[in-house]
């Protein structure tokens, strides 16, 4: 019997995780994007030996996964915090004013786009537009909108972060 | 189904959940429990109501009672005064912006009594995760009567007739399209729904999919039936978990229903449709590179012709639209293309969605009849610009598209009339600038988009993107000279014409448009090193009035370099210009308006 190794949000990778994935979808090309989100979704990131996996799965060379998972900026391939800070950069934010909450939440936490905190609780990303114009400038953090921010209320959000 | 005396339409649209309208809905909830009137009042969750920056809204029919701003301690006061007491809870209405008059109804309030609602007409009016509330308002009885009663030639007749252009941002006459698709030699053929909405700064699709999903839907089938397709796909971007999740309930309840699936409506017909998530690529709302996603590969477009009508999923012939569109085909077979084609101007039929944003006193959707001018939605139904300052352009189709100048205020917003001005309509992001806007700011801010977003693939989007930017980024540090300008505009040519798809190809049009209109304010980064909206922080300082000052010493507790200290022997502060980074912090916590930006 295979040992399941307990994954939490950004821990270890599961053979038998990925292989649960891979069973509910057709093995074609065209099963590959949502497969990778799922194996995402489970694992928090890409690690190399589920793309392999993958890979071999659906008959697809393992740099075509690579080059697809490297396209689409979803996709990542370290673990990230266990609470995402996704800064919008719309239009209406960046006139709102995003620019300078980036750069308050990036001091606040410490650490760069694309980057997570040494404790792993927070990373931090930048996106396009996450549509709540009217409520500019925004950010989601762990999954919630926040609206109208100033760089007071970043601070305020962050209170007690150990940098 | 109980009568009930009154109904609460709760708006639960993103920005309404932004704001907390959910523990509203419980709040709600309970006290109608508490106070015994559950069985007279009934609670609606529906989609996004338009008023975005009012949320969470809620509006009590039948009077069509609207409230904003709600917060789950005002539930209690309101379901006193409003449904024990029967009279309005003054203190939720909304103000009039000119007279200061409080508005009661939703009727009443300029933002909503202006617009001409088509293909939002369910939105903020029934519950998206409900299909009955759809059925009720005559939903999938065009389908019906289409798989029933007519063909194929009849659908494309009446969309040819309606004059309906593809609301995407090409304006391509949907009609046509679906007559290419339709006349294709291909056994197999397919129909996609375009929802990657990437344009920063619009955002109707989403509401659409996550206020009355089952429109795009049947609309979607009546393609299928008349293109002979029997599988569609809705490419939806990850950044919607809320419009994926409505929009796969939807087709679930719709499968359960018998409105997809295999022989509808008791026809040789058959129809399903699938969701593909977007994984946070721009360049895969450009249809070629969709495809190639849908199919799993990397999202890269490919030079047309073959059209997708002709070779598109999988080298078959496929039908793709935007959500907008798919919006207003259920409403064209059930009144007909000449009711739609009486709406509009005479080359743009119709409403178009617009998300207005930005520098504007009402912010949120609105739909307008084509050739409705710039100054009506500004002004009538947006409100104007708050804090007294004033309206310096209008920004339409984000990063494709270009300004407009308060000198082309009453330009008709159609097709047409935009491309004149060297704008475009675009998927319908309506961004408005005040004087604080600074116009090469703006652009650079589009530049830096697109060279994040160029898939790579062909040089001039690729390079000439990130020279261009390069360029913007000198002007806005002062750094420029002023033969940077002709580089400017020379690589903005040679970009537009050789790049392969549409981003590359539109990619220069906010820079060569605000070149247009602002060229003063280009010139004078350049020539004066001076940015005169005080945007550009290489360009400007930060002082404080000492005369203002109170000390009270919140801009030194706030500055993140440390920069400003105390004035020796006096309780005044100072900033040090060498070490000053201008953030900006200490303008905006100083209440006494003693930080002064030059």
């Amino acid at each position: 019997m295979a040992v399941e190794i307990a994954a939490t949000g950004s821990g270890a990778p599961s053979e038998s995780q990925v292989g649960a994935i891979l069973a509910k979808h057709p093995a074609e090309r065209s099963a590959l994007i949502p497969i990778l989100q799922e194996v995402q979704a489970k694992l928090g990131y890409l690690p190399e030996e589920a793309m392999c996996q993958v890979a071999e799965a659906l008959g697809v060379p393992e740099a075509n996964v690579y080059g697809v998972a490297s396209f689409y900026a979803q996709f990542r391939f370290a673990p990230i915090g266990r609470k995402q800070v996704h800064v919008c950069r719309g239009t209406a934010c960046h006139v709102g004013g995003a620019p300078k909450i980036l750069a308050e939440v990036k001091e606040r936490l410490g650490i760069g786009e694309g980057e997570s905190t040494p404790d792993r609780e927070y990373s931090l990303e930048t996106v396009a537009c996450i549509g709540c114009c009217a409520l500019a400038p925004c950010a989601v953090v762990d999954g919630k909108v926040e609206a109208k921010l100033t760089p007071k209320k970043v601070r305020e959000l962050f209170q007690g972060v150990q940098r | 189904m109980p009568a009930y005396r009154s109904t609460v339409l709760l708006c639960a649209g993103g920005g309404c959940i932004s704001c907390g309208c959910l523990p509203v809905r419980e709040a709600m909830e309970a006290e109608l429990k508490r106070r015994n009137l559950a069985d007279e009042v009934r609670v609606v969750q529906t989609g996004c109501v338009g008023s975005c920056d009012l949320g969470p809204v809620l509006i009590v029919y039948p009077d069509e009672v609207f409230y904003q701003k709600v917060s789950p301690g005002d539930v209690p006061k309101l379901v006193d005064e409003h449904f024990l007491k029967g009279r309005v809870f003054e203190r939720l209405l909304v103000k009039s912006a000119e007279t200061d008059n409080l508005i009661a109804t939703q009727r009443e309030f300029a933002f909503f009594n202006k617009q001409v609602k088509i293909v939002l007409e369910n939105c903020g009016v029934i519950d998206p995760e409900n299909i009955e509330e759809y059925v009720a308002r005559g939903g999938y009885l065009a389908l019906g009567q289409v798989i029933s009663e007519r063909t194929p030639e009849w659908v494309i007749e009446e969309l040819k007739k309606s004059g309906l252009r593809g609301r995407g941002g090409a304006g391509f006459p949907a009609g046509t399209k679906w007559d290419f698709v339709r006349k294709a030699p291909g056994e197999r053929k397919y129909v996609v729904c375009n929802a990657d909405e990437g344009d920063p700064g619009a955002f109707m699709d989403r509401s659409v999919l996550e206020g009355d999903p089952h429109r795009v839907l049947e609309a979607m089938a009546i393609a299928g039936f008349a293109a002979s397709a029997d599988q569609g796909y809705i490419y939806v971007r990850a950044e919607y978990p809320l419009a994926i999740r409505r929009t796969r309930r939807a087709i679930q309840q719709a499968r359960e229903a018998g409105f997809l699936g295999r022989n509808l409506f008791e026809s040789s017909f058959s129809f399903d449709i699938d969701i593909r998530v977007g994984a946070g690529a721009f360049v895969c709302g450009e249809e070629t590179a969709l495809l190639a996603s849908i199919e799993g590969k990397r999202g890269i477009p490919r030079p047309r012709p073959p059209f997708p009508a002709v070779s598109g999923l999988w080298g078959k012939p496929t039908l793709i639209n935007n959500v907008e569109t798919y919006a207003c085909i259920v409403p064209i077979i059930t009144r007909g293309g000449d009711w739609y084609a009486s709406i509009g101007t005479e080359k743009s039929k119709g409403t178009k969605v617009f998300a207005l944003a930005g520098k504007i006193r009402n912010t949120g959707l609105v739909e307008v009849p084509m050739g409705t001018t710039l100054r009506e939605i500004v002004y009538d139904i947006g409100g104007g610009v708050p804090n007294g300052r004033k309206f310096k352009a209008a920004q339409t189709g984000g990063p494709s598209g270009g300004c407009i100048p308060a000198e082309h205020l009453d330009i008709p917003m159609d097709y047409e009339s935009l491309a004149k001005v060297g704008s475009i309509v675009g998927s319908g992001g309506l961004i408005i600038m005040d004087e604080d806007s600074c116009m090469v700011d703006v652009a650079k801010f589009f530049m830096e988009f697109c060279t994040d977003e160029s898939c790579g693939k062909c040089p001039p989007c690729r390079v000439g993107t990130r020279q261009i930017y390069g360029l913007l980024d000198k002007i806005t540090k002062g750094e420029a000279r002023i033969e940077d300008l002709h580089l400017l505009e020379e690589l903005c040519g040679m970009v537009k014409e050789s790049s392969l798809c549409g981003l590359g190809q539109t990619a220069p049009n906010p820079v060569l448009s605000t070149l247009r209109y602002f060229r003063d304010e280009y010139l004078e980064h350049i020539v004066d090193r001076r940015c005169p909206a005080k945007v550009c922080p290489s360009l400007i300082r930060y002082s404080i009035d000492e005369a203002a000052c109170t000390g009270c010493s919140l801009c030194a507790r706030n500055c993140p370099e440390n920069t400003i200290f105390k004035v020796e022997d006096q309780k005044k502060y100072r900033i040090d210009p060498a070490r000053c980074v201008k953030c900006g912090v200490c303008f905006d916590v100083c209440r006494f308006g003693a930080v002064v930006k030059s």
